[in-house]
């Protein structure tokens, strides 16, 4: 029996979390293979072929799948399941789109978000917006789970094994893609840059113009409290916290961020936090390494300058 | 058509948990509970739905103790039309609760079924999912946006790096996103109202589904402390702090 991780790609290569996943997976020490589905995606299968851990590759090319809905990973997944012990992905929309079906398909319950597997079958996870760690144990003979991808190293690369086809089902009768919208970016992917730089509503409709120098100057990717959403001074899909992106960057600069248990709960593993804020009582500087009571406005084009400086 | 909110009762999102001496669990008694923010969310939505004119009915449905009645009757005091608790001394986890929705959907035979994206308590974000497998429906997961015409939910769903479009077959199931809307506030009189209207109670028991939880709780702990640092002067001091760490250049 192996381990069969569900790949996650940009259409050109593997992303950082899917080789995260692969190093969680290997907790179970048996082979693990790769299922990557999409619609010409043989460069991609060339790119997973290669990660170390990986002894083979299963490739679904259709073009049902240019798009892939949870309902047709969901079959695919469950057709593909009964020759594992455990199917897994990171912790992604996606996954958390496909992977609760695909249990509930093969009678089986799912553990999301796992940070530490203890043993195989025993798992530790936040609950409670990160408050609380859970372990629980799964009496289920099939094991169906996400990862955070944070808590795992990335796997390298090595010798490249053996890539096998496998067809797509026919599409689900009662689901179809319409349409998708993609935020455009030069700047990195928010779960796994190296540097983040996140703003609260204090910014307004200066988010952009004071935080986007600085993350030019530490190549850093830039996150959003929901405040400062919900105010529409960024987009959704950089909001970090319970309900938006987790991440843990060598690097954490939150600036006009008051610190609510609920953002905490998306960035307080990160290596270094940098605090800057007004209100010397925010709860923010209750986790951050170095704090700096100041005006953001002044303080960080003064950051961006000195770096600029350097 | 006739829409299906599912909510739920947790510990209020303001409160932070306290862990049982022994380890074994949190601790909620005598902690304020309020309905799961998303689920209120679910609510919002099916009462605008029924406001433009697509749902004529809205049931809202929990699964729990008599406890439980609370978070029913701020759905009532919110706009919905009927109420059903599903009575469970059973922990509760996703698969058992979608299998136990499963049940009140064959019964009610709802057009759509609407959920939170996740509870705020076990963060898990599946039952959505399970139920939509269960019933071989179209799921539309993390939606921030529904328009029902034609036999068709259009869906758009928050992805990461932006949001995806499905179209889906009634009946189907959608989960909450936070960006879906703004939840009314409950008036006063309006909650003195809920209180009278009565709350249809099945025992869960009854309905012949294994609800039994899958997943052993073996302990619960709270995170390492993480230590507050220093506070720094100014940014130059800042910028040789971050150069000692070694994660500038």
């Amino acid at each position: 029996m192996s381990v069969l991780v569900l790949a996650e790609h940009d259409g050109k290569q593997i992303k950082k979390a899917t080789r995260q996943a692969i190093t969680a997976a290997g907790a179970w020490n048996t082979p693990i293979h790769l299922v990557v589905l999409g619609h010409g995606v043989d460069t991609v299968a060339a790119d997973a072929a290669a990660i170390a851990g990986v002894s083979e590759v299963i490739r679904v090319d259709a073009e049902s799948l240019q798009y892939p809905l949870a309902e047709d990973v969901a079959a695919l997944l469950l057709e593909l399941a009964p020759k594992y012990q455990v199917i897994l992905a990171a912790n992604s929309a996606a996954a958390k789109n496909a992977l609760p079906r695909v249990a509930a398909l093969l009678d089986v319950a799912m553990i999301s978000d796992v940070i530490t597997i203890t043993a195989p079958a025993t798992y530790v996870r936040p609950t409670y917006a990160g408050s609380v760690l859970t372990t629980v144990e799964s009496i289920d003979a099939l094991q169906v789970l996400t990862v955070r991808a944070t808590s795992f190293e990335a796997a390298c690369n090595s010798a490249p094994v053996s890539i096998v086809s496998h067809a797509a089902q026919a599409a689900h009768s009662q689901a179809r893609f319409v349409s998708a919208t993609h935020t455009v970016s030069d700047r990195p992917e928010l779960a796994s840059a190296r540097v983040v730089i996140t703003g609260g509503r204090p910014l307004e409709t200066r988010f952009d113009a004071i935080l986007n120098p600085l993350a030019a100057q530490l190549n850093a990717a830039i996150g959003a409290t929901r405040a400062a959403v919900d105010a529409g001074y960024a987009p959704n899909d950089l909001q970090v916290g319970q309900t938006g992106t987790v991440v843990a960057p060598e690097l954490y600069i939150a600036a006009g961020v008051s610190g609510a248990a609920q953002h905490l709960a998306g960035m307080k593993d990160s290596k270094v936090i940098v605090a800057i804020n007004l209100d010397p009582d925010a709860a923010i500087f209750q986790v951050a390494d170095f704090g700096l009571v100041a005006d953001l406005f002044e303080a960080v084009p003064a950051l961006t300058a000195a770096l600029v400086a350097e | 058509m006739k829409v299906l909110v599912a909510v739920k009762r947790v510990v209020d999102y303001n409160i932070r948990p306290r862990i049982k001496a022994d380890g074994s669990d949190v601790d909620i008694a005598g902690v304020k509970m309020s309905i799961n923010p998303f689920d209120e969310i679910a609510v919002e939505e099916a009462l605008r739905l029924k406001e433009r004119g697509v749902v004529t009915e809205i049931v809202a449905v929990t699964i729990g103790t008599a406890a439980c009645q609370d978070v029913l009757r701020h759905a009532l005091a919110m706009g919905a039309d009927r109420v059903i608790l599903l009575e469970s001394d059973l922990e509760l986890q996703p698969l058992g609760v979608a299998k136990l929705l499963k049940a009140v959907v064959d019964k009610e035979q709802p057009g759509l079924v609407i959920l939170g994206k996740q509870a705020i308590d076990d963060d898990a974000g599946q039952t959505g999912q399970m139920l939509s497998a269960l019933m071989n429906a179209g799921q539309g997961a993390f939606a921030s946006s529904i328009t029902v015409a034609d036999g068709e939910a259009v869906v758009v769903r928050e992805v990461d790096g932006g949001t995806e479009t499905v179209a889906l077959q009634l009946p189907a199931v959608i989960t909450a996103d936070l960006r879906l809307n703004e939840p009314r506030f409950v008036k006063l009189p309006n909650l003195m109202m809920a209180k009278k209207k009565s709350i249809e109670t099945i025992f869960a028991a009854d309905l012949g589904v294994d609800a039994a939880p899958r997943l052993k709780l073996l302990k619960a702990a709270e995170p390492a402390e993480r230590k507050a640092g220093i506070k720094v002067a100014n940014v130059a001091e800042l910028v040789s702090k971050l150069r000692e760490a070694g994660v500038i250049g």
